[in-house]
């Protein structure tokens, strides 16, 4: 067993490695396609900026709490685009046959798609990101206490472990349609643009749904009421781990939907 | 005249192919319903927060959100024709060059075909559903008749503005190894400046007074705020104006830059 | 050993029309069709066989192949490769095989074909010694020395074709299946292919199934012959059976005619007169 995860650990960076001299080859493109990622969240802070320039604050968030919640979970999202957006774009992995190919390599298939691609453009958002968390920082009256130093980390974590089963569960679906699976797209990156602000602001119903149906709140909403201290209940700050539970479910979907594509063929 | 036959039937190419994904068309319309209502939550939100702040009626932010939705694949500059970068970029426009068809206008009517049939398929089931959902995040009427024919005529001038612009990206292809990533810089400025991001009412007022002199407020924020009767009068017929300007400076300038371009592919060799 | 015993498998395929009304109905109403792509398929190969796997397009080549190595699952009928069934214990099983896609690589394509046989030898943890003795090997048969420190994306298809072919028995394989590796090749590449197979085939004794569209591949490589249509096995013998079979459907003329030219012309003769394509 521990051999086993050693080795499949060191074929990771092996593909990981490969994928960075891939992308070095083309500097000038990626270069632009970073600063273009960078600019691309620009605009989305400008315009909560000009939204709070004009009313001042929603539902009693400032602008720098809100700035706080928008760049965790951007860097929730950069971070899952960079690690499995093998499983983001499979679709065309599929389309184009080439999970015939992994099928027919003697390893586990989520390594082998998880290190067929790395979005290593994405770091562009990520240092965007951190940027914004400093600038929210300097701007919220937020009381650093080690707990809530605690909660951003296990908000990272829960946050792109949930966003990653996302794309794990698109990908299930890939094996049964290569159409309609638009609609899954409302859960990332529906999540990523309309996640910058905290759900309560959508109101009670949409609260339920992203705590019952997706446990959206669970890495969103509530460790960061903690984080703000709205809340005095520490345990808030734990809740985005369960999203290992939700990977777990969609791993299962992915396992399901690869004996489909082993039946149905392509 | 056999000339236009010949630019229709790239049209009705286009639009057939659009049309044979049920699936993705339903399931798009899903999805752009639930984005909407999100958006017009948030709306609601700063709305409630501080209503005396809110720069438009409710209503009209609604409207916009669902005619945007409508209309979103018609609009968008990222949704711009990958067959014609592959073909730039893999050098498959040499054939392109040997048809006895201009460039520029091919690839203006397949785009502009593409974003029609993409638009035509989705706006229907998502207005459909739009006028019935409860309040207050119906769409309403439009303002008056009037409104409603410059309504439809402004949205075909924004769609010219729009493929227009899409037609830059294209010769910008020719002139760069990488497209991609210029690509990116420049949709992500023009959705800003053309509202995609915030209507160009929720910008502060200096920057919303030079926003609407650039050729991107014509895309789709005129349109839409036509629709709603929230642009009307003197304001509503000097930015049908503006939008006229830029149609016509944007295609004779594209045009310029597309003869410089094929002959550069000449030169070179492709 | 590899033996399949009435093998089947069905594909259903939506239907698509020509026409803007055609299309419009698709919008509401979908019609599919099955396609029987395998029906009752039977042959047994033995160790360190060479065989040609031919047809015409669409008449099951690929589903037997993809069956063989373990991507598909077949509907019924049984299937062992050295006495396992592909399908389970994928890793197992695709440890032990070889496959080259002539249409497809499988290489990566922006660096140098050296870093992808080094993440093979990772990803099917080859052994250093045994990836020493290969590389060497391979290196000098393929003529792969000047090759190995190009990106992949630079080579040109006869190039590449035969760094795929080293990529694939890396890890010694004891079954290869190639899939057109000749197709779209030069002369002088097609001539060095088949010739690095044959001598894969008789000195390590690997067992090789090729399908192509290239009659000369089966001439200079095959001694045995399946031929497929519509999903059935039509004939399974030697060079000489299937002249036999296409004097029989009246082709007496040509098939006195030694050269691999007309032997493409039997070919197309008997597929037309078998009614298969």
């Amino acid at each position: 067993m521990g051999e086993k995860i050693k080795s499949s650990g060191k074929l990771y960076f092996h593909y990981l490695s490969v994928a960075l001299r891939s992308a070095m080859q083309y500097k000038t493109s990626f270069f632009l396609m970073v600063i273009g990622r960078f600019l691309l969240f620009f605009n989305g802070i400008l315009g909560v900026y000009f939204m709070f320039s004009r009313f001042g604050h929603v539902k009693g968030y400032t602008f720098g709490e809100v700035l706080l919640c928008f760049s965790i979970i951007q860097m929730d999202f950069a971070l899952a685009e960079c690690i499995g957006s093998g499983f983001a774009t499979f679709a065309s992995i599929v389309r184009q046959g080439e999970f015939d190919r992994v099928l027919l390599r003697p390893r586990s298939t989520i390594l082998q798609v998880l290190g067929s691609q790395f979005r290593i453009d994405r770091i562009g958002l990520i240092f965007q990101a951190i940027f914004m968390f400093a600038y929210g920082i300097i701007i919220s009256p937020v009381d650093w206490t080690f707990g809530r130093v605690m909660t951003v980390f296990s908000m990272l974590l829960g946050g792109t472990t949930l966003f990653i089963s996302f794309f794990l569960l698109r990908a299930a679906f890939t094996f049964f349609t290569l159409e309609g699976l638009e609609l899954v797209n409302i859960l990332t990156y529906g999540a990523q643009e309309h996640g910058k602000y905290p759900v309560d602001i959508y109101g009670k119903k949409m609260m339920k749904f992203c705590t019952y149906v997706i446990p959206y709140t669970l890495i969103q909403y509530y460790p960061l009421q903690y984080l703000l201290g709205r809340t005095d209940q520490w345990y808030y700050g734990v809740y985005p781990l369960c999203a290992v539970y939700f990977l777990l479910v969609c791993y299962g979907m992915w396992r399901f939907g690869m004996r489909h594509y082993q039946s149905a063929g392509s | 005249m056999k000339k236009y036959k010949t630019y229709f039937s790239f049209f009705r190419i286009r639009f057939n192919m659009g049309l044979q994904y049920r699936v993705a068309a339903v399931s798009g319309a899903a999805t752009q319903l639930l984005w909407g209502l999100m958006e017009c939550l948030v709306f609601m939100a700063f709305q409630k927060s501080a209503p005396e702040a809110y720069p438009m009626a409710v209503s009209a932010t609604v409207s916009y959100v669902w005619l945007r939705e409508a209309f979103f694949s018609a609009f968008t500059t990222w949704n711009a024709d990958q067959d014609i970068f592959d073909s730039i970029v893999n050098g498959g426009i040499a054939y392109e060059l040997c048809r006895p068809v201009s460039i520029y206008h091919m690839w203006f009517a397949k785009t502009t075909a593409s974003r029609a049939a993409g638009a035509g398929l989705r706006c229907v089931p998502l207005l459909a559903v739009a006028c019935v959902l409860p309040q207050p995040f119906r769409l309403s009427l439009p303002a008056s008749p009037t409104h409603f024919i410059l309504f439809i005529i402004t949205l075909f001038l924004g769609l010219g503005v729009t493929v227009a612009f899409c037609m830059f990206t294209y010769i910008l292809a020719f002139f760069t190894i990488s497209p991609q990533g210029l690509r990116m810089l420049l949709t992500s400025m023009i959705d800003f400046l053309s509202g995609a991001i915030i209507p160009l009412p929720f910008m502060p007022d200096g920057v919303r007074g030079i926003v609407e002199l650039l050729p991107f407020a014509g895309m789709f924020n005129v349109p839409l705020l036509i629709y709603s009767g929230e642009l009307a009068g003197a304001a509503m017929y000097r930015s049908i104006g503006m939008q006229c300007f830029w149609l016509v400076t944007l295609v004779i300038l594209g045009r310029v830059l597309c003869k410089a371009a094929e002959r550069k592919i000449v030169v070179q060799g492709g | 050993m590899i033996t399949m015993e009435h093998v089947c498998k069905s594909y259903r395929v939506a239907k698509r029309n020509a026409g803007m009304r055609e299309a419009c109905k698709a919008l509401f109403r979908r019609e599919t069709e099955v396609i029987q792509a395998l029906s009752d398929v039977s042959f047994t190969i033995q160790d360190g066989e060479m065989v040609g796997y031919i047809g015409p397009n669409g008449a099951g080549k690929s589903s037997t192949i993809k069956i063989l190595s373990g991507i598909l699952t077949p509907e019924s009928g049984s299937c062992l490769v050295d006495g396992r069934i592909p399908w389970k214990n994928r890793t197992e099983h695709v440890r032990q095989i070889g496959v080259v896609f002539g249409q497809r690589s499988q290489l990566w394509w922006d660096v140098p074909v050296i870093d992808s046989f080094e993440l093979l030898k990772d990803i099917y943890a080859i052994p250093s010694y045994e990836y020493q003795n290969n590389m060497e090997e391979l290196t000098e048969l393929l003529h792969l020395q000047e090759l190995l420190k190009m990106p992949t994306r630079q080579l040109s298809l006869g190039q590449r074709m035969r760094c795929e072919i080293a990529a694939s028995l890396l890890h010694s394989p004891k079954i290869l299946f190639l899939d057109e590796p000749t197709i779209g090749l030069d002369a002088v590449s097609k001539l060095a292919v088949r010739e690095f197979v044959m001598r894969l085939n008789q000195e390590h004794k690997t067992t090789v199934i090729l399908t192509t569209h290239d009659m000369q591949d089966i001439e200079a490589l095959t001694k045995r012959i399946i031929l497929i249509g519509r999903g059935r096995v039509l004939m399974d013998g030697t060079l000489e059976d299937m002249r036999r079979l296409a004097a029989e459907h009246g082709q007496a003329a040509e098939a006195s005619d030694q050269n691999g030219e007309s032997l493409e012309r039997i070919v197309a003769g008997l597929y037309q007169k078998l009614d298969i394509l």
